[in-house]
């Protein structure tokens, strides 16, 4: 099985991304779908800028992908993480993990999205409701403890 | 070698990349943050806190510790906050 793993300035659409998955299979009995969104952070924040590493993007994902599928039989995996300008509302990025059973899916989804926030090269920069420009988000240590857990 | 600078680590060097030709004695991926921290205060800035930056060679995370011979590319970026 081939993961499908996409980095892109374009919107999604996780609905259609599913049904790629679920067209034509009668094996999968589970899938579940992540999606992360970009927050207004209560009206302050304007736009999110993605700046990613291009092709270490791709070849980090793949890599993670390739970890999640030698851990949880997986029946089909999809990954998109979009990069450039973000608004609020918008989508950022999907994980859709395909399995006989809901037990894989749902824990190689959050896997995946464990692993791409602390190893995916990608750095959000912040662009504020007033006009100016903000900071570059800070890594949090509750990410890198989340991709630890893991480990054991 | 070509290096490449991401993120706030782009901002303070105020490049995207360059080439580099460190001196022999440049070995490991630490040795080459401080031999570049010696540059100017660029640098400097940039990598005042040597122990957060996160490299990579030839598009694969390394450690501080790994030696540079045989690198083509090497990043030197933030913690990364994608997802």
């Amino acid at each position: 099985m081939t993961p499908t793993i996409r980095i892109q300035s374009a919107p999604f659409d996780p609905g259609h991304e599913a049904a790629l998955i679920e067209d034509g299979r009668r094996d999968i009995g589970a899938i579940v779908s992540f999606t992360g969104l970009c927050r207004d952070e209560d009206g302050t924040l304007a736009a999110l800028e993605l700046e990613h590493y291009p092709g270490m993007a791709e070849a980090e994902i793949a890599r993670v992908a390739e970890e999640a599928l030698a851990r949880w039989p997986l029946s089909a995996l999809t990954v998109i993480h979009r990069h450039g300008r973000i608004l609020p509302g918008e989508r950022i990025v999907l994980v859709i993990t395909a399995a006989r059973h809901r037990g894989d899916a749902f824990a190689a989804a959050e896997f995946l999205m464990d692993y791409l926030k602390t190893r995916a090269p990608f750095w959000k920069k912040e662009h504020r409701a007033d006009g100016s420009v903000g900071d570059w988000v800070e890594a949090k240590a509750k990410d890198d403890a989340a991709a630890e857990r893991w480990n054991k | 070698m070509k290096a490449l600078y991401f993120a706030w680590v782009r901002e303070r060097i105020g490049r995207a990349e360059e080439e580099l030709s460190p001196p022999p004695e440049v070995a490991t991926v630490g040795e080459l943050i401080a031999w570049l921290k010696s540059r100017d205060e660029a640098y400097a800035l940039a990598f005042e806190n040597a122990a957060v930056i996160r490299t990579a060679i030839d598009k694969a995370h390394v450690r501080h510790e790994t030696p540079i011979a045989g690198a083509r590319e090497i990043a030197f970026f933030p913690p990364m906050t994608g997802g």
